[in-house]
């Protein structure tokens, strides 16, 4: 087995509560409690789970968004929150992120490929040609055209935003790309060519994926590997394979249902 | 159609007043401060418009002076005051914590404290001039500026599109600057008209108690304060400068409205 591209050990993090009482603190809400995990380069692992589960806590933390109370998160074997500012700076070519709303992950006020741009110019590619040579490049790899830097955000379908964003996460040929509910904002036509697009690219390029989301269908067809969470703790985690025939914890059970449920009912609309 | 009807009226009677000022730098019809006595409080005719004061000076080229020191007045303090209170408005957005809450309780502070008794008091401390009315008027707009930059750069700090800036690796006053500026210039340019106005009238009251402009230059409050003395034998020498000083609050006030209108976020999806 190859060394891993990502580890995660023992991530907790709590945040505190507003005072109900003068003079009794609140106990701080824990979003995330000791969830360890570790993606190989080229390997899907899919987070399930419902909402305030902590799945997106652990994305933010993953990405260095924020600090955790306690564990550690590597990436090529470097602790990103002990790096210094600058250092994690140089590393963030490496790790990139898709968000959920593709109307609110890109600037109203930037064109596109400015915004495409951006993680080229924070890595020190300052070169007009270059720049442009990469966008467009990287446009292209999602499905639209190089033309379509000089335009702004709002001329864009959800779904092109959508491969906006994840050309804007690809352009600088990361090894890691979080996912965070990507395609749960997007209408269910399109939520399979992103779906398709996320899986052709990281084929192409060799990339680890961290995929978030609630829907077991999805995360069972993407995924090499899946962790299930509730509540802020891992409750199972395993091969898809496996956790799909035999899934020991109860949730995992109630996840499959309630995706098989939506399948079947799909499946029975005209 | 409301805010467009202000936002047109609005426009129109500050391109008015900034004309006027505009060009009484270059060219007044008489000379500012010829004093001809013979003259004084005369009727509007064809050779004086508005007729003269109290010194025989002919009113028209004296409001005209007026607009000029007004407007440079309100606009400049507006403009550096807005400049340093947006800029530590974003500092405070940008770091959060304790600078966040050590910058906005200052601001709390300051505007405890009466505006213009501390327009007053600098005027005493200092000198009466036009220049440390200004500065007094730009430090009151520090705060205003910096809770409304902080507020509205809030809203922009929790969007996506700043943690995708976050990580594609850029620091906090690249984000601050390529993000976070353009996303609240449009409130800010509104508050600035709006800030305006109350700088025109801060401009006046002050030059009024004589702390502003000093005679011989010419200054609506000024002219106002001049022609008191004179209210019951030419009541004419008040309202016209007067009715300058409203004209112009009343044009800043209308093209700010107008603006927010314009600025909303919602009506430029909407157009989109």
């Amino acid at each position: 087995m190859t060394a891993p591209l990502l580890i995660a050990e023992g991530l907790r993090k709590t945040y505190p509560r507003p005072r109900r009482r003068l003079l009794r603190a609140e106990p701080p809400l824990v979003a995330l409690e000791d969830a360890s995990f570790a993606i190989a380069p080229g390997e899907t692992l899919g987070i399930v789970g419902e909402s305030g589960s902590g799945k997106t806590t652990l994305a933010r933390l993953v990405m260095g968004f924020e600090r955790p109370d306690a564990g550690c998160v590597r990436l090529d074997g470097q602790d990103i929150h002990a790096l210094p500012p600058r250092a994690l700076q140089r590393l963030r070519p490496r790790f990139q992120m898709i968000f959920q709303d593709p109307y609110g992950s890109l600037d109203p006020r930037r064109q596109v490929g400015w915004s495409i741009a951006e993680p080229l110019r924070a890595a020190g590619i300052t070169g007009r040609t270059s720049l442009r040579d990469r966008v467009a490049e990287a446009l292209e790899q999602v499905g639209l055209s190089a033309a379509d830097a000089a335009r702004y955000p709002h001329e864009f379908s959800g779904g092109q935003r959508q491969r906006i964003a994840i050309a804007r996460a690809v352009v600088t040929r990361p090894a890691l790309l979080v996912a965070d509910e990507a395609v749960s904002a997007l209408d269910v036509s399109v939520r399979a060519q992103i779906l398709n697009l996320l899986m052709d690219l990281q084929e192409a390029m060799g990339l680890g994926l961290l995929f978030i989301g609630h829907d077991m269908a999805v995360i069972a067809a993407l995924c090499d590997s899946i962790l299930v969470m509730q509540e802020g703790r891992v409750v199972e985690a395993g091969p898809t394979a496996r956790l799909i025939t035999a899934p020991a914890h109860p949730y995992t059970r109630a996840l499959m249902d309630a995706a098989r449920g939506e399948t079947l009912t799909r499946g029975a609309a005209p | 159609m409301r805010h467009r009807a202000s936002l047109i009226l609005g426009a129109v009677l500050v391109g008015l007043m900034a004309a006027a000022g505009l060009v009484s730098l270059a060219w007044t019809p008489w000379p500012l401060a010829e004093i001809d006595v013979l003259n004084k409080l005369a009727a509007p005719s064809a050779a004086h418009p508005l007729g003269t004061d109290g010194l025989g000076r002919d009113l028209l080229s004296r409001l005209m002076a007026g607009a000029a020191n007004s407007l440079s007045v309100a606009a400049g303090a507006v403009l550096l005051g807005g400049g340093i209170g947006t800029g530590l408005g974003l500092l405070a957005s940008a770091w959060g914590g304790r600078v966040e809450e050590a910058l906005m309780r200052l601001c709390d502070l300051s505007f405890a404290f009466p505006a213009l008794l501390f327009a007053i008091m600098l005027a005493a401390a200092f000198g009466p001039s036009l220049l440390n009315t200004g500065l007094a008027i730009a430090f009151i707009n520090v705060p205003i500026f910096a809770r409304v930059a902080r507020g509205a750069a809030n809203q922009v700090w929790v969007r996506d599109f700043v943690l995708a800036g976050r990580a594609a690796g850029r620091g906090r006053a690249a984000i601050s600057r390529d993000h976070i500026v353009p996303n609240i210039a449009a409130p800010l340019i509104v508050q600035a008209t709006i800030e305006i106005a109350t700088a025109i009238l801060a401009e006046a009251a002050l030059s009024y108690l004589g702390l502003g402009a000093q005679p011989p230059a010419a200054s609506w409050g000024r002219m106002l304060a001049e022609a008191q003395t004179l209210l019951w034998v030419a009541p004419m020498q008040a309202v016209w400068p007067g009715l300058c000083i409203t004209a112009a609050v009343l044009g800043f006030g209308l093209l700010g409205d107008g603006l927010r209108d314009w600025a909303d976020p919602r009506l430029v999806r909407r157009q989109a």
